[in-house]
């Protein structure tokens, strides 16, 4: 059972309205955002998502012209209560993962820490060996 | 390599110089003379034909300027009776009146001369058939080839402009081995022949094409010679210096420029300083022989370089670079000239960028900006910012280096920077010089 998922990637440029633009294209698809995150660089913003049909997705926004990619990233399950967080800190820590970057949302049974890494088999593994838990895409909706 | 007239191509520079020289000393003491448009200007700069006692001594001559011959249509900076005169050649200017070139037959001569080195430079002869496919008439393209290509023994097919599918046909059944014609025609040529099923490599013997009359680039030469196998070569000229009259030679590195006939000096555009060997300027040429309508110091307007050492191919004239654009779209950016052509050529070379963009100038207190937005291409996006990041700064990077002056890049999405039909409107100045 395979633990990556696939989230969508879009470049933006930083102004305002792209976010809530991508979004609108979205919902037209009824395509729901489970999580997202945007990073901001100087003079552009890279915005991650994790939505209920990522191909759907990926075509619409290309249609549109925007710069989409899929990457696969691992969503990490943590105990939703103080110290969570931590816990698992410490275990990638401890495994030397080297993480990409990470961003958090709250699901429906628990909090997930959506993680990504350059070699993700190789960190599913590991955090599994480290007694981690791991989420499955069905359990995304 | 074969020379049309090895005796002027081959001559030493020393020698060159001193041709140039004897020419130069003749046309100012005639122009002083004969004149009154250019006696007039030499008084208001205060020089005599006597204070000309070098080759060098050529900076102290004032300028023409293409307005020149506008404020004097039809012919009134023309030397001579209209007897003198044998043909008429007009070129419509896009803004105010045309411009009106008259030839003496000396004029015709020198011309055709011209062409016919700058043909036999790119190896073409008695054995070629040439289809010029430049228009014929008032422009001075397709008259300007004929003569040269007829004087270096070759077939001429005078085909002119339009009807392509005929042109093709003209090319395989006459068994036409080169053409003259504008890049843009040459690659509506190639396509077109692909969808008439014409492969032009297979399915024809032409293998030269010599192209000019409007900007192209190195991409193009590639692209050209992907689609068509066929070669080819940069032409250079205007209807003031007669028309089409040098060309890049085999070695493709640079258009030799027939000393004997125009000298050449590159500019800093603003100060009209000279600039050495490789330094991008203005260019200005000084027609030594013209009869008709002598031309000196003309500042065409054309950005180039040039170099002046002798050419692997035997040749001791002058080269200059493909021209990479026009002084009127040249920015001063913290006292250093910036052409958007430089800009465009810089991010051609980048492959995870789009073909559009533009420039933003502005004034931050005593400071100028430059801003270059540049669209990314969908597939060199990553999702990691650090990747984005040195994307943008390889392109702050090359600019740089290109420039010699330190540029904002800001990545956009991709089709988000305005199309513009025809001539790109790439250039924002915000800045204001009160
Ligand atoms: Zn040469």
């Amino acid at each position: 059972m395979s633990y990556t998922i696939k989230q969508i990637s879009i470049f933006a440029e930083n102004r305002p309205g792209r976010l809530a633009a991508i979004a609108d294209a979205l919902e037209e698809e009824k395509i729901n955002i489970y999580a997202f995150s945007i990073a901001e660089a100087s003079g552009f913003g890279i915005i991650r998502a994790l939505v209920s049909d990522p191909a759907k997705a990926h075509s619409k926004l290309t249609q549109l012209g925007y710069a989409v990619s899929f990457t696969d990233v691992i969503g990490v399950k943590m105990r939703d209560e103080p110290g969570g967080l931590k816990d698992i800190a410490r275990i990638v820590g401890e495994t030397g993962i080297n993480i990409e970057y990470a961003y958090a949302y709250s699901g429906k049974k628990e909090a997930v820490l959506v993680v990504r890494v350059d070699q993700v088999e190789d960190a599913i593994r590991a955090l599994q060996a480290n007694g981690v838990h791991l989420l499955h895409e069905s359990e995304l909706a | 390599m074969t020379c049309w007239d090895p005796r002027i191509e081959e001559m030493s520079k020393d020698d060159l110089q001193a041709l140039q020289y004897k020419h130069l000393k003749t046309l100012v003491y005639k122009l002083y003379s004969f004149s009154p448009f250019y006696h007039g200007r030499m008084k208001a700069a205060n020089v005599h034909p006597d204070d000309i006692r070098s080759l060098q001594d050529i900076v102290k001559l004032p300028f023409m300027y293409k307005k020149d011959l506008r404020d004097n249509y039809p012919d009134k900076m023309f030397l001579g009776g209209q007897d003198e005169l044998v043909r008429y050649h007009v070129s419509s200017g896009t803004t105010g009146k045309p411009t009106v070139v008259g030839y003496t037959q000396n004029d015709l001569n020198n011309w055709s001369e011209s062409v016919a080195r700058a043909l036999t430079s790119i190896g073409l002869g008695r054995k070629d058939i040439i289809q010029i496919s430049y228009g014929y008439g008032l422009f001075t393209g397709g008259l300007g080839l004929h003569y040269g290509a007829e004087r270096i023994g070759a077939t001429v097919v005078p085909a002119s402009v339009g009807n392509t599918e005929r042109q093709i046909e003209l090319i395989q059944d006459l068994n036409v081995t080169a053409i003259c014609c504008t890049p843009s025609y040459m690659v509506h040529l190639a396509e077109t022949s692909k969808k008439m099923g014409v492969d032009i490599a297979k399915d024809t013997r032409l293998r030269t094409a010599v192209l000019g009359a409007e900007p192209w680039s190195e991409k193009m030469r590639r692209r050209i010679k992907e689609l068509t196998g066929v070669k080819a070569y940069d032409i250079y000229g205007t209807s003031e210096l007669s028309g089409p009259l040098f060309t890049e030679c085999t070695e493709q590195n640079g258009i030799h420029v027939w000393g004997d006939l125009a000298y050449v000096e590159v500019l800093d555009p603003e100060t009209g300083e000279q600039l050495g060997p490789g330094e991008k300027g203005e260019l200005v040429v000084t027609m030594l022989q013209k009869e008709a309508l002598p031309m000196i110091r003309y500042r065409i307007g054309d950005i180039t370089s040039y170099d002046d050492s002798v050419c692997p191919c035997g040749r001791s004239h002058v080269r200059i670079s493909r021209i990479s654009g026009r002084v009127d779209d040249m920015l001063i950016i913290r006292g250093i000239n910036v052409f958007p052509s430089q800009v465009e050529h810089t991010l051609l070379g980048i492959p995870e960028l789009g073909e559009h963009f533009q420039i933003e100038v502005d004034r931050k207190g005593a400071l100028d900006t430059m801003l270059v937005r540049v669209e990314l291409k969908p597939t060199a996006f990553s999702d990691k910012v650090n990747d984005m990041m040195s994307i943008k700064n390889k392109v702050a990077h090359a600019l740089h280096s290109s420039l010699n002056i330190a540029a904002e890049v800001e990545l956009m999405e991709p089709g988000t920077l305005t199309r513009f039909e025809g001539k790109a409107k790439r250039v924002v100045d915000r800045r204001s010089f009160e």
